[in-house]
């Protein structure tokens, strides 16, 4: 088994282990769903038309949940010296972990999204397009948050800091993500159109995020 | 003089000491005759005396993107070159850029009330330049949460880079998207569209506004050199102390 692998083998362990791990984020998910209805009353048609939108903001603030231990976990306990000093390339070290949160957070939601999609009172085909937008999409987020989650790792509150700092940067992929969601469904412009871009959004930030978030650890880490 | 006999802070403040007089009064004079031309300069056809506000508000936009410019520059001069200025630099120059990001916020909901009939619309120009905003802000968080200034700036520079994609995304939203701002008017294929006796009181409005934002960089940048030296002599007080 090489370096890599047993590392996303331990990282997606501790995640399922310590703290519920994926199930946890479902459940932060179908909360932050739930309360929807409570504060925009339950108008089943208001509901199915600001759905998708709801239900990206839930995935978006579910995938910063994890984040801010991503790295710094590991830089508690020591193992963050370690993984530094082996011969992997850190920046593949890094796509792996990211790789290892989108399993274990972005990953299950996608699964919960057509249940938790009924109770906005979302028909099959506006669920098949979401479920699609959030596959593509929700990867870049979590390859976002890794900038986020490196540059903040040695703080000791960095939880706060890091949603501020990375927000911001999230808001493209949260724009085509909704765009794209609405267009298959109700939208003037065809469906391919903000699809493709946030295609490419993600594409992008494959590459931008371990690069990023790997300078930000060495350099945090001298 | 290159720019590696400014690495020495002694000699840049010398520098710096000589030169805020001049600059700031460069400014002040530069001020006075770029508001005596946007007063003379005729009203808009159809706008009347509002158009004014453009005068403070294209240079705050401006600069405030030449701002974060400047601010990549100096993250790259702190992570490749670590040149002990630029983080300086970087410190300095984050929270002038987040003061003129606001006034250009500002000014606009003030124009957009009488021309658009609303302060605030979710168009992509005033949202990528509200995010610009927010990551000024993220910056400064960050560099008031990390103690030590010299890695508070290489975190801020790894940001800093990142944020740097906002910067095409508000000068090209007026083309990628359909917005209620109005498209590129000044630098564009084919010449301004601006009637020049509006666009030259605007271009001595940018020069007057860009010299502010040097004055403002340079005295800010002098400030954080004496507070890094207050803060090492009180570092080693505390420790001859103990």
């Amino acid at each position: 088994m090489s370096a890599l692998t047993a590392l996303l083998v331990r990282d997606m362990r501790l995640a399922v282990r310590v703290g519920g791990g994926a199930l946890m984020g479902v459940l932060f998910f179908l909360v932050v769903v739930t309360i929807m209805p409570f504060a925009l009353g339950p108008d089943l048609a208001l509901l199915k038309r600001i759905g998708p939108a709801i239900l990206w903001l839930a995935a978006l603030l579910a995938s910063l949940l994890a984040l801010d231990r991503l790295f710094a976990s590991d830089h508690d306990d020591g193992s963050l010296d370690l993984i530094l000093m082996s011969r992997a390339p850190l920046e593949l070290v890094v796509a792996v972990k990211g790789l290892a949160h989108w399993l274990t957070t972005g990953l299950p939601l996608i699964i919960a999204a057509p249940l938790i999609g009924l109770f906005l009172n979302l028909d099959p085909p506006a669920e098949a397009t979401l479920v699609l937008t959030l596959l593509v999409g929700t990867p870049a987020l979590t390859f976002i948050g890794l900038i986020g989650a490196a540059i903040a790792v040695a703080l000791r509150r960095g939880g706060l800091l890091l949603a501020v700092i990375v927000l911001p940067l999230t808001v493209p992929v949260l724009i085509f993500g909704v765009a794209a969601a609405n267009a298959a469904v109700t939208g003037p412009i065809p469906f391919g159109t903000p699809f493709t871009i946030l295609c490419a959004l993600t594409l992008a930030s494959l590459v931008v995020g371990p690069f990023a978030a790997a300078a930000a650890l060495r350099q945090e880490m001298e | 003089m290159a720019l590696t006999d400014l690495a020495n802070p002694s000699r840049f403040l010398r520098l710096a000491n000589r030169a805020i007089p001049w600059l700031a009064g460069v400014t002040v004079i530069a001020f006075a005759f770029g508001i005596n031309q946007a007063m003379v300069a005729p009203d808009d056809y159809q706008q009347g005396a509002t158009v004014k506000i453009m005068y403070l508000h294209v240079p705050s936009a401006w600069l405030g993107m030449l701002c974060w410019g400047l601010m990549t520059l100096a993250a790259l001069g702190t992570l490749v070159w670590r040149h002990p200025l630029a983080d300086v630099t970087a410190k300095a120059a984050a929270p002038i850029g987040a003061a003129f990001t606001l006034l250009c916020l500002i000014t606009g909901s003030l124009w957009g009330r009488p021309e658009w009939g609303t302060y605030w619309v979710w168009d992509a120009r005033l949202t990528s330049e509200l995010i610009l905003f927010l990551l000024y802000l993220g910056v400064i968080a960050l560099w008031r949460t990390v103690d030590d200034p010299s890695r508070a700036a290489r975190a801020v520079a790894i940001l800093t880079l990142v944020g740097a994609i906002d910067l095409p995304i508000i000068k090209f939203s007026v083309d990628w998207w359909n917005t209620l701002h109005q498209g590129a008017s000044v630098f564009r294929i084919g010449g301004s569209t601006i009637y020049p006796t509006i666009l030259l009181p605007l271009f001595v409005m940018a020069l007057a506004f860009t010299l502010l934002f040097v004055t403002l960089v340079v005295a800010a940048m002098r400030n954080e050199i004496m507070r890094r030296r207050v803060r090492t002599l009180r570092l080693m007080q505390a420790s001859a102390a103990s």
